[in-house]
């Protein structure tokens, strides 16, 4: 019984951290909003050199056959750093759907792939940028040709219909993709979580109002005491998902509500600022906004969780 | 990183079970707020000691098992699994207990431990005052020294004292220097309910039973033998325990997932009449789900050598507002029969003190934004409110001090056991 990253996982997450950290990926994601993919790719390679998209693709195919834990502690920090790209698509959903093995391992070697996989997950991400498109349909997963952009809430999501090009796809474990799918937004929606309070309590540290710090008062203080509990509920959620002592949806619900919260706590604490897209806050508000939803709503997973208990 | 019990665990997990399952009352003991489940209740005890589990963390020497952390969490789940009742020695037990473990001397561990590891006697925690509630280090009640004695003799006032109506003895925090400011010159003092100048008075609960009682303190003298830690030092002694490695501070999640699962229980039979219970069945689940995994994670880092610190604050706001919200629920699928009296009710009635008791919700809230996120602390009462004036020139129409929150600081919350 040891229910906290080992050291080699930790070791891992502060490679990865490291990195991000140094990237200025506020600047990639704003960079991505406008179309200019070219820092986000390079980023995108640079994760890749650290084995971020080689983790659920089998060791022998080239990838590094690591666990979901190592999954969800790379995408909180995806999350947190607030990289965009089709990141879930190409290396939580895609490594597990799968079965041909020469384009598992250019994923893991840090090809660009996306899906759409209707009905929960209608459009795919970032579709224009990626080497492997494709669809989930009832019976597998078929290629797919790009079909028109939408614009999302969260600025960095460019999302695109798809249609299916060849045949009826082969048989493919699409329900355990999607799963690793919701796990790997939930672990993105605790990192956002985790990032929009600690830039929410360094303003209210700085910011001054009636001669106090804001985060002196108690009004202040009791709703970003309740974003810190709702976030440090979640993660045992997420890392049991991980092990599978829960559904994933269990933690895509738990994360999306305790990310939800900082979100709109965090806009609230900010007051106007926050409300600006150039206040960096924006980036992770409408990326929470935009997560929530995708991979599974919280009303589908919640569903699910219940039909999974009264069949217990 | 695992989820797996060992083998030993895995044993003593199956041992706990079969005894309980042996045991445990068919049909739930009166309530232990009257004088007749009272009784039941101290039986319950004296049982559940003869079989070694009344206090399964402590040493075998007084009547423990010397379990680990992860089998006390496991006894704590396969107890609430089992329906078992509960534990009318909790304040002594989880409270008191650990404080005597860590500062009172061997003849009052010998003397305490063993009568509380039965039941025979209960122990009533005696915190609260009329005028000193979340604020507790602004107590009144007075211990004057008494050398010929050899003691002390205390004199005020008591109330919301747990268990006091039918207990024996009581724990709590007295001003012994009466030049001291707040936190400094308070005692820990032992004392029989039944001593001269003792007056108990039954408080009758929102239920109508007396779960607690008001105490009052009339020149009721205490030997030496009874002060725990040093005179004077009574507040940190009181605090100390709140991060006890016997993890007796934890509030264990098997009950929450009890709960819990008969909730889903509930929704099965109820359900389909009322289907907008659904999403707070699931939540209810995860909720308690997210407790136990949570527990999982502080029981790794306690036998890490960390402290449970402040997270026992994030604990006790999740653990209150997820009981509630867990007994809401089976309200609402009882449907109109909600208000008669059942089982579901007695539990949301009690769920409804978890955010008052053990330190104010609010309190814990002020704890987790000042010790664990690092906000700014609120200004002290007696000073001035920062600089309201100040800040008519930012654009204010009107600052006035009120604008300030007037509460005195929220540096100390209540000791942070839990029990009630």
């Amino acid at each position: 019984m040891r229910f906290e990253p080992t050291s080699d996982q930790r070791d891992f997450a502060a490679a990865v951290d490291g990195l991000l950290s140094a990237s200025d990926t506020v600047a990639v994601a704003r960079a991505w909003a406008e179309g200019d993919t070219e820092p986000g790719l390079r980023l995108w390679s640079r994760l890749a050199e650290q084995g971020v998209n080689a983790l659920l693709v089998p060791e022998d195919v080239g990838g590094l056959g690591a666990s979901r834990v190592e999954l969800v502690i790379a995408f909180e920090l995806l999350g947190r750093h607030g990289v965009p790209g089709p990141w879930v698509e190409s290396a939580a959903y895609l490594p597990v759907a799968l079965t041909d093995t020469e384009t598992l391992a250019a994923l893991a070697e840090g090809a660009v792939g996306t899906v759409a996989a209707p009905p929960h997950a209608p459009l795919a991400l970032d579709a224009d940028v990626a080497d492997h498109v494709y669809l989930a349909t009832a019976t597998g997963l078929v290629g797919g040709a790009v079909g028109t952009g939408k614009v999302s809430v969260d600025r960095t999501r460019r999302l695109f219909e798809v249609s299916g090009v060849d045949g009826d796809g082969s048989p493919a474990p699409l329900d355990a993709a999607f799963d690793s799918a919701a796990l790997a937004t939930a672990a993105q929606l605790l990192g956002a979580g985790e990032r929009l309070l600690a830039d929410s309590v360094t303003y209210v540290k700085q910011r001054k109002q009636f001669g106090r710090e804001i985060g002196s008062y108690q009004a202040i203080k009791h709703a970003l005491a309740d974003v810190r509990i709702g976030l440090d509920f979640a993660r045992p959620l997420l890392l049991g998902a991980a092990l599978g002592e829960v559904p994933a949806g269990a933690a895509k619900v738990a994360c999306g509500d305790a990310a939800y919260r900082a979100s709109r706590t965090g806009l609230q604490v900010h007051g106007a600022i926050g409300y600006t897209q150039e206040f960096d806050l924006s980036v992770w508000v409408t990326k929470v906004r935009a997560l929530v939803t995708a991979w599974g709503t919280p009303a589908l997973h919640r569903g699910r969780l219940l039909e999974s208990l009264v069949g217990a | 990183m695992d989820l797996e019990l060992s083998e030993s665990e895995l044993a003593f997990q199956a041992e706990a079970r079969e005894w309980l399952a042996a045991n445990v009352p068919a049909q739930p003991l009166p309530s232990m707020d009257t004088a007749e489940g009272w009784v039941a209740h101290q039986e319950w005890e004296r049982r559940l000691a003869d079989a070694r589990w009344s206090v399964v963390s402590w040493p075998r020497a007084y009547s423990g098992r010397e379990a680990s952390l992860v089998e006390w969490v496991v006894f704590e789940e396969e107890y609430y699994r089992a329906g078992a009742p509960g534990r009318v020695s909790q304040n002594g037990i989880f409270l008191l207990a650990p404080i005597i473990f860590d500062h009172g001397t061997q003849e009052q561990q010998d003397r305490f431990l063993p009568t509380m590891a039965t039941g025979e006697q209960v122990w009533a925690q005696c915190w609260s005052e009329p005028e000193a509630g979340s604020d507790l280090a602004s107590l009144r009640s007075t211990a004057r020294r008494d050398e010929a004695r050899g003691g002390w003799v205390l004199n005020g006032q008591k109330t919301w004292s747990s268990r006091a109506s039918f207990a024996h003895w009581g724990f709590g925090l007295f001003r012994s220097d009466p030049e001291a400011q707040r936190h400094q010159g308070l005692t820990y003092f032992l004392f029989p309910l039944d001593a001269d100048g003792v007056t108990v008075r039954p408080i009758a609960q929102l239920d109508g039973e007396a779960g607690f009682a008001e105490v009052f303190f009339e020149d009721v003298f205490v030997p030496d033998r009874d002060v725990l830690g040093a005179p004077g030092d009574g507040w940190r002694v009181a605090m100390s325990t709140a991060g006890n490695e016997r993890g007796l501070s934890l509030r264990s999640p098997g009950r929450f997932c009890a709960a819990a699962d008969r909730l889903v229980e509930l929704w099965r039979e109820h359900g389909d009449a009322v289907p907008t219970a659904a999403d707070g069945v699931v939540d209810a689940w995860l909720k308690a789900q997210a407790y136990r995994l949570y527990t999982w994670g502080t029981v790794t880092r306690l036998a890490d050598g960390g402290e449970m610190g402040a997270a026992g604050s994030v604990n006790k706001v999740w653990w209150s507002e997820l009981d509630i919200a867990l007994h809401e629920t089976a309200l609402d699928l009882l449907g109109p029969t909600a208000e008669l009296e059942s089982r579901w009710l007695d539990g949301y009635t009690f769920s409804l003190s978890g955010p008052i008791y053990a330190g104010t919700n609010e309190i814990q809230r002020n704890i987790v934004a000042e010790r664990i996120l690092g906000l700014p602390r609120e200004p002290k009462a007696s000073s001035k409110q920062g600089e309201p004036k100040a800040s008519s020139k930012q654009g204010e129409p009107k600052a006035s001090s009120k604008q300030g929150e007037p509460k005195a600081s929220s540096k100390q919350g209540e000791p942070k056991g839990v029990a009630r």
